[in-house]
This record gives structure tokens, C-alpha cells and sequence, in this order.
């Protein structure tokens, strides 16, 4: 069910021109808050567009924004924090100590809000954003592994093979120190969804025409449309749940592949 | 102890202290693993390391690798102090010394396969390259008893014989002259300890490899060593030959040590004479004064407490450090203050 729900978010996310039935932009005001009919499968929003090409194309959106946040973000914790779970001492003093310690003394959240007030509105920024507070998540599960790992005997053994610290960082101890940056990322990738899907809601996300879920919601806020039109709230909260929900799955699925010892023979 | 040029390994008042604790409201303790130990390893011996846990056995074995910080003093290897070189000149020593780790199951890489473990010390010191990096891997694996079709294999689907024997392959890939042997058999059944015992002896004669052998098994040592030393808290506190060490240890706590060891013989074990030592290792954050043995110590005299004793040479070949025990009096002569309620039968 998960890995459907996945599945069908990337193709849907790929092949949106073909799949949408509609231009997300073109608006026809007769049209206003229909119910789903043959012609627009999932009825029409207060501006007489088609919900079901908006959804379409918000999956690109949220998709894009998921895979963005998780990679950057992900890759500058996990280097940041291997550094100080490797190396310790002063270098983890600074790092974990004030560093890690003063972006977790921001809310996530407001802290997005005021970059996002500070610079502007668009994708780019909310991106940026969003991996200014998504990063020392990472980072902080990187150092404790770390710091975990390079005690294990192997690592030892490769000291005394005469492995370089580079090498001992990147074939011994990051390959077995990833796994719960794995689980890690694919919660993150539902908190962006999340995050992304809150800020445009709050109007400081991705400008109103683009068809983002968090502006859908936005724009079906008004009390009366909860009562004489609910399709146009419902879909794209079932489209967030159902992809924060897969995105919470996937990291089992992608665990249980990375793990040799789970692998079948 | 006089230099010799026989002597591969040469230790000199040898510390390893490690500072635990400490932080904002409080000062760091200060554990002394290995507290000033000297001696030296000749060529092609085996030099085993007998203590109970705790004591210091394995530090001291990963300091004279520099896989632990020292603190203090020198660790000859052929008249080359490693102990104080740069990191970089020790990376070129690594090729010479070499070690296996006692638990099989944490001293492979998990993600690697047989081939990637034993290959991996060949391609870092750039032995062979490509295609002859497998055949020399497939050659070690043979040298220590497994079968080529085991390559690709990983470490999980080997029992904990078969892992020892990678762990040893891996070590021999760089061909060393010196491996240190960190308890390579505490963690193994006892059929399988004889197996791997009889490799590395095998692996000794033809190889002429010198090992420093760390265990707690006291057979596993008389088995494979030629001489014994004695550790408790961070000090030697006996050097004998092998044989002369079980038959007649000096020091208390050697011979304390030696009386534990079980007689596969009913008859003889029921009349063996033990000697129970009271209470358990006092921590080496804060060791006893004087002799570190005197809180266990069932010949303790007030001397003690107040003066640690060095290691001498009581009879050729044979140190131990005790106040008690000089080379005009190599046994402790009993009387009425000793504390022998702690010698039982």
C-alpha cells in the first residue's frame, strides 16, 4: 500500500502534463466550487480551476521540495557531524557544544518564517529555508553514530592496517553509521512535505497561482467552503497524508535493502 | 634489563593513563592502565600476557600499536622508538606490527566482504595491485585453513572460528614481523580454541612471527607461551619463563593466579591446595599505595603500603616485584602477622 502510494506519487510527479487533465492556471468562474463530475474528476476550487491538475502538479512541488531539503540538508549534517563524532575533542566541543545547540534553540518553523519574511517568497528561498533548520537533525544523529562506531574493533583493526583517516571515516565507519540517517531522511522528507505544505498555507511558501497543496488548503480555508464544498479541502489533505505516511515507510523498506545481513541470499 | 640485540620489542617504563570525567563542575580522574611497564619480546618468542580483566592487559597491548595514546616512556621496536614517532612514520610501521582482536564478531567490518577484508591492507600499503590483490587474498585464506570459495562472502555467515581465521588472515596479509594477540581465543568454544591456537603456532614456525599474547586462560598461555608476565593494575609483577612461572611462581599474586587454574584430574584437584584472594581489583582511577597488590595480599606487611617495589631479577631469568621476595630469599618466609586465613584448601 506504501510503496503504492509511493510509487504513484513519483509517476504522478514525472508525468504531470500527461496525466492532468486541465491547465492548473485557467480559471472559468461559471465554473466555481463544482462537484466532482466527468469533466473535473475531482471537482473545481473558488476559482473555477481544476483540482485534479492542481493536485497533479503540487506533487511535483512537494516531491521537489522533499528531495531538495532531505539531499542538502542531509549531506551537510552528515558531514558536520562525522567530523565531530571523529574527530572529538575541541572540534566536537565547538560543534555539538554551540553550534548544533543554538540552531535547536530556534523553533524550526519560525526560524523558516523569518528567513522566508527576510528574503522573500519562491521556491528557492523556501528550499533554503528549509535546509537551514532541517540540517542539524542530521548532524546530531551522524555524531552519535559516529561516535558510536569508530570505538568498534574494526575501526581499530584498520588503524592498525594502516588505513587513513579519510578511509576509515568513508569504507568503515560512515557505511556502518548511515543506517538511522536512512530512517532519519525519510522522516524528513515527510516533515518537509509538511513544512512546506505549512508555509504555503501560511502564505509565505510558493506564490498563490503555482499550485502548491499547502495554497490549495490556503485557499479553501473559509468556513462556508468546509460546508457547501468540501472536495476542495478534502483531496489535498488526503494528497499530504498519504504522502507524509508513505514517506515514513519508505526508510523500513530502504533499511531492510542496505542491510546485508537482511538482504536474501 | 640489559639490551639485547635478540629483542624485537623493547618496552621502557611504558604509561598509558586516560583522563575520565572532568567537566564543568568537577576535576578529571585519572585511570592508569598500564602504570610503568618494561620489558622485552625477543625474536620469534611468544610473550604471554596473563591478568584478570581490568587489569590493563589489553591497553597495554593496542599501546604498543599506538592504537591508544601513551602517556609516557618508550616502546622500542627494533631500537626505533614508535612510541614517540609521527604519525605518519607509524603508518609505515604498521606493516610490521599487526594485531587480532578478541571478539570475532566486532573485528570485521560488517559491510565488507572476506575478500574486501583481507584486500584491504594490501591495496592500503600498495602490495599488489588489480587482479593479483585476489589471488594473494585467496592464498592467505588458504594459510589459515578456509576455502577460496568463501570470498565473497560476508562476515555474518561464518561462525566465530572461521571469523578468527579472517581477522588472522588480515593480519597476515601485511606480513608482519609481531602481532599482537588481544584474548584471539576468550571468545571462542573450547573445541575451536585449540584449532586456532594450533594456527598461530603453526603460522609462527613458518613465518618465525613473535607474538605478545594477551588472555586470561592460564593453559592457553603455559600451551603457546615461552615466557609469562604477570600484570595486575597496570604493573608487571612477574617475568618468568613459561614452565618455571607455573611450577614456581614468587610472587603472591602469581602463584594465587596459578592455584585457580582447574586439574582436568578429580583426584588431584580435590587435594589441590588453592589460594582465594579476598575481594576483587581495586579500581585503577585511585590504585593502593605502595605495592598495588597489598589490599589482596595475604603476606602483607606494613612495608608494603608504603613502598612499591620494583622489578628485579631473583633468580636468572625470573623477575618479580615484591618487598618480600629478594634474590637471597626467593620465597616469602610465613609468620604469625601474616594474614593466613586467606589460604585455604
Amino acid at each position: 500500500m506504501n510503496r503504492l502510494t509511493y510509487i504513484v506519487l513519483i509517476l504522478t510527479a514525472i508525468f504531470a502534463p500527461w496525466i492532468a487533465t486541465h491547465d492548473v492556471t485557467a480559471q472559468n468562474l461559471i465554473m466555481r466550487y463544482s462537484a466532482p463530475t466527468a469533466e473535473h474528476w475531482f471537482g473545481t476550487d473558488s476559482l473555477g480551476r481544476d483540482v485534479f491538475s492542481r493536485l497533479v502538479f503540487g506533487a511535483r512541488i512537494s516531491l521537489e521540495v522533499g528531495i531538495i531539503v532531505v539531499a542538502v540538508s542531509s549531506f551537510i549534517g552528515t558531514i558536520i557531524g562525522s567530523i565531530a563524532g571523529f574527530y572529538g575533542g575541541f572540534v566536537d566541543k565547538f560543534l555539538s557544544g554551540y553550534l548544533f545547540n543554538v540552531f535547536l534553540a530556534f523553533p524550526g518553523l519560525l526560524l523558516a518564517i523569518a528567513l522566508v519574511a527576510f528574503l522573500g517568497a519562491g521556491l528557492n528561498i523556501l528550499i533554503f529555508a528549509l535546509c537551514v533548520i532541517g540540517w542539524v537533525g542530521y548532524a546530531r544523529v551522524m555524531r552519535g553514530q559516529v561516535l558510536k562506531v569508530r570505538e568498534y574493533d574494526f575501526v581499530q583493526a584498520a588503524r592498525a592496517l594502516g588505513a587513513s583517516n579519510m578511509r576509515i571515516l568513508f569504507t568503515h565507519i560512515l557505511p556502518n553509521a548511515i543506517q538511522p540517517l536512512i530512517v532519519q531522511a525519510s522522516l524528513g522528507m515527510a516533515g518537509a512535505v509538511l513544512s512546506e505544505a505549512s508555509l504555503s498555507f501560511l502564505g509565505l511558501g510558493i506564490p498563490a497561482p503555482a499550485p502548491s497543496w499547502g495554497t490549495m488548503l490556503e485557499e479553501a480555508r473559509g468556513l462556508d467552503t468546509l460546508y457547501s464544498a468540501p472536495h476542495v479541502f478534502f483531496f489535498p489533505a488526503i494528497a499530504i497524508a498519504l504522502t507524509v505516511l508513505a514517506f515514513n515507510f519508505i526508510g523500513d523498506g530502504l533499511r531492510e535493502y542496505l542491510d546485508p545481513k537482511q538482504r536474501k541470499r | 634489563m640489559e639490551e639485547n640485540g635478540n629483542n624485537l620489542i623493547s618496552l621502557q617504563n611504558l604509561k598509558v593513563h586516560f583522563k575520565i570525567g572532568g567537566g564543568f563542575f568537577k576535576e578529571a580522574k585519572v585511570v592508569k592502565a598500564v602504570d610503568g611497564v618494561s620489558f622485552d619480546i625477543k625474536r620469534g618468542e611468544t610473550l604471554g600476557l596473563v591478568g584478570e580483566s581490568g587489569c590493563g592487559k589489553s591497553t597495554l597491548g593496542k599501546a604498543i600499536l599506538r592504537l591508544t595514546p601513551i602517556t609516557s616512556g618508550r616502546a622500542m621496536y627494533k631500537n626505533r622508538d614508535i612510541a614517540n614517532i609521527s604519525e605518519s612514520e607509524m603508518l609505515a610501521q604498521r606493516k610490521n606490527l599487526q594485531m587480532i582482536f578478541q571478539d570475532p564478531y566486532a573485528s570485521l567490518n560488517p559491510r565488507m566482504n572476506v575478500g574486501q577484508i583481507i584486500g584491504e591492507p594490501i591495496q592500503t600499503f600498495g602490495l599488489q595491485r588489480g587482479k593479483s590483490v585476489e589471488a594473494m587474498v585467496q592464498d592467505l585464506m588458504e594459510t589459515v585453513g578456509m576455502s577460496r570459495r568463501f570470498v565473497k562472502r560476508y562476515p555474518h555467515e561464518f561462525s566465530g572460528g572461521q571469523r578468527q581465521r579472517i581477522g588472522i588472515a588480515r593480519a597476515l596479509a601485511v606480513d608482519p614481523e609481531f602481532i599482537v594477540a588481544d584474548e584471539p581465543i576468550s571468545a571462542l568454544d573450547v573445541s575451536i580454541q585449540a584449532q586456532i591456537m594450533n594456527l598461530m603456532e603453526r603460522l609462527q614456525a613458518e613465518k618465525n612471527l613473535t607474538y605478545l599474547f594477551i588472555s586470561h586462560d592460564l593453559r592457553a598461555v603455559r600451551h603457546l607461551s615461552d615466557r609469562v608476565a604477570v600484570l595486575y593494575l597496570g604493573k608487571i609483577v612477574e617475568l618468568a619463563d613459561g614452565k618455571e612461572i607455573y611450577k614456581e611462581s614468587l610472587h603472591p599474586y602469581s602463584k594465587a593466579l596459578i592455584s585457580a587454574v582447574p586439574v582436568p584430574d578429580p583426584e588431584i584437584e580435590a587435594k589441590r591446595e588453592r589460594i582465594i584472594l579476598k575481594g576483587d581489583v581495586p579500581s585503577p582511577i585511585n590504585p593502593p599505595s605502595g605495592c598495588h597488590f597489598h589490599t589482596r595480599c595475604p603476606y602483607m606487611i606494613e612495608e608494603c603500603k608504603r613502598q612499591t617495589p620494583s622489578l628485579v631479577e631473583i633468580k636468572p631469568n625470573h623477575f618479580a616485584a615484591c618487598v618480600r621476595i629478594s634474590s637471597d630469599r626467593p620465597n616469602i618466609e610465613a609468620n604469625e602477622k601474616d594474614g593466613l586465613g586467606a589460604i585455604g584448601s
